[in-house]
């Protein structure tokens, strides 16, 4: 099947704009901005089915038509801070195929009634960010960008905004508030950005790839988007596969394609021809899924199934862990990654991967003792559910479905003796696993 | 001098991206721009910088706090930072690391004693596929350098370093 997003990979300098034109490019976005009201746009899009691919994969066009019309003016804002560990897909969007990624960014402006749209880029993304400047630059030049566009009352401008690495900027509000000048911290919710977002004005934030679908979808139709892919998730997905693999990459396929055609087929298989011991299907927020048999691996990758394994598709950063991987390793990994990344804004949130940071080290090294492993499990269930955004949470996936589905990992690396009663509450029961 | 006068063009041109009345906005940008001949932002540099955004130093030094490419003292030249998570320990980064240290003589955190290098161990940065890499962080803002091994990685800081003597 031809490519839909990564269309770069057929059409060679698909980032030059005579070539973009030349494939199509525009008619969308001229079509809409002519002949359409911003609320058929809207409308389209919600009838593809097209579901946000930041990780979410809450449906696009139903947030579009939550934009407030009472309060104006209207934003649009490109989530481009794509920081996942085993996310890399918006990078290569937007380097190979920059133009379709601003035409959905556009048409969503249109559909919302927003004259400023954002692209809110991390900061290591530098020269990227330059690169979209330029590309910019040129549609403003050819009359895409600018004032009464195509001679009509539309104008949309279009700018970039470099992050300066901070993880917890790709949640929705912790980007608004940066963008805004301000730390990064989530903001309560609701209200939702859609009625309160960028300076307290109606905002619609979606992910890099979800805008770069929508010029396609306006150019062919609804029914089109909704003939690929499964019931449950229209369309195609742009899988980042990394870890243990041959040809780690992006692979644009429709949802439904299974683990195993992802890995084998596409990825050329598992490093060393080792099995397959763990799918993390979400980057490292995600649950760790264990693999036995052939059921996971035979498993069509979609929102709804990928659940029924006890995981989350999210932004499909499929993390492959083959056989030699212990997981006492790998959740000192994440958990120090989270630690890292936490905002400070929450007490469980900081507290908790701080000191789940401080116990999986203890594991890992070689000091950790059986109870260790029942205080860390004890740690990240305490915070579970009590953090305003998911960072909290996603920092407890990893470590809670390592200990649940792999205790033998755990257990090897640790030596029998149980926690010290000091660290036990009067009262309290340490959970067990 | 101050940053507006110094970089005139530069300041009005990213004041223009943002509504007149949240020029806060702005702050993010300025700060890259007051950061870049020193590599790090003094204390004067972001007094500048609060004032052209019209907030105070203390915001502006909470968010330098707070961000990572923002730095509050003086390190190597280049600050190279290599990406040490999950996926890429999956693809050999420790590894990598380890044989870098030793073959530069430097512990992770450490400069060399030329003042040219810092080497950093940093969290993700998008490039899971094409692990051992990092980025170098200097006066001209960031760069990619992907599949990298030892050797290429040693080559590339001489080669640096022979470039920037030769401008200097």
């Amino acid at each position: 099947m031809e490519h839909i997003l990564l269309r770069h990979r057929e059409i060679p300098d698909l980032h030059e704009m005579d070539i973009y034109k030349k494939n199509g490019g525009f008619a969308a976005f001229k079509d809409a901005v002519t002949k359409m009201k911003p609320s058929e746009v809207t409308d389209v899009v919600k009838n593809s089915g097209l579901r946000g691919r930041g990780g979410a994969g809450f449906p696009t066009g139903m947030k579009w038509a939550f934009i407030d019309n009472k309060n104006w003016p209207h934003y649009v804002v490109a989530n481009a801070d794509e920081s996942e560990p085993g996310t890399f897909k918006d990078r290569e969007i937007m380097e190979g195929n920059p133009f379709q990624f601003l035409e959905g960014l556009a048409l969503a402006s249109y559909a919302v009634g927003a004259n400023v749209a954002y692209v809110y880029i991390r900061g290591e993304f530098w020269e990227l960010a330059s690169f979209l400047d330029e590309k910019i630059a040129e549609m403003e030049e050819a009359g895409y960008l600018g004032d009464k566009l195509f001679r009509t009352d539309y104008s949309l401008r279009i700018y970039t905004h470099l992050g300066a690495g901070a993880y917890i900027c790709g949640e929705e509000t912790a980007l608004l508030e940066s963008l805004e000048g301000k730390r990064g911290q989530p903001r309560v919710r609701p209200p939702f950005p859609p009625s309160y977002g960028l300076y307290g004005k109606p905002t619609v934030i979606n992910n890099v790839e979800t805008f770069t679908n929508v010029p396609m979808i306006l150019a062919k139709g609804a029914d089109w988007h909704k003939s690929i892919g499964t019931a449950d998730s229209a369309g195609v997905k742009v899988f980042s596969l990394s870890g243990r693999v041959r040809k780690p990459g992006n692979y644009e396929l429709p949802f439904g394609t299974t683990f195993r055609e992802l890995i084998y087929t596409y990825g050329g298989g598992v490093q060393d021809s080792r099995a397959v011991k763990a799918i993390m299907p979400a980057g490292a927020s995600s649950s760790l899924i264990l693999v036995e048999g052939d059921k996971v691996l035979d498993t069509p990758m979609d929102y709804a199934t990928v659940r029924t394994l006890g995981g989350d598709l999210g932004s499909a950063s499929i993390i492959v862990i083959d056989d030699t991987v212990s997981m006492d390793w790998l959740v000192n990994k994440t958990v120090h990654f989270f630690k890292h990344e936490s905002c400070g804004k929450c007490t469980p949130c900081r507290e908790g991967t701080y000191w789940m940071s401080n116990i999986t080290e203890r594991i890992h090294s070689g000091h950790g003792t059986t109870g260790d492993v029942d205080l860390l499990l004890n740690v990240a269930k305490q915070m579970q559910g009590k953090c305003l955004c998911a960072l909290g949470e996603f920092s407890t996936m990893a470590v809670v479905t390592g200990i649940e589905r792999f205790p033998e990992d755990f257990e090897k690396a640790v030596s029998p003796v149980p926690l010290p009663p000091l660290l036990v509450r009067e009262g309290e029961s340490v959970e067990k696993a | 001098m101050s940053l507006e006068k110094k970089y005139p063009k530069e300041v009005k041109q990213i004041l223009s991206k943002y509504p007149p009345e949240h020029k806060r906005s702005a702050v993010m940008p300025l700060l890259y721009l007051a950061q870049r001949e020193e590599g790090y932002l003094t204390k004067a540099a972001m007094q500048d910088v609060a004032k052209i955004v019209d907030i105070t130093e203390t915001d502006v030094a909470a968010l330098v706090g707070f961000y990572t490419l923002y730095h509050e003292k003086k390190e190597g030249k280049y600050r190279m930072q290599v990406c040490t998570d999950l996926p890429c320990a999956l693809r050999g980064v420790e590894e990598f690391m380890e044989s870098l240290c030793s073959n530069l003589g430097l512990k992770v955190g450490e400069t060399t004693p030329d003042g040219f290098v810092t080497l950093e161990a940093v969290t993700c940065l998008a490039a899971c596929d094409k692990a051992p890499m990092f980025q170098i962080q200097g006066p001209d803002g960031i760069k990619y350098h992907e599949n990298m091994n030892v050797d290429r990685t040693l080559k590339l800081i001489s080669v640096l370093r022979k470039s920037v003597r030769e401008l200097e």
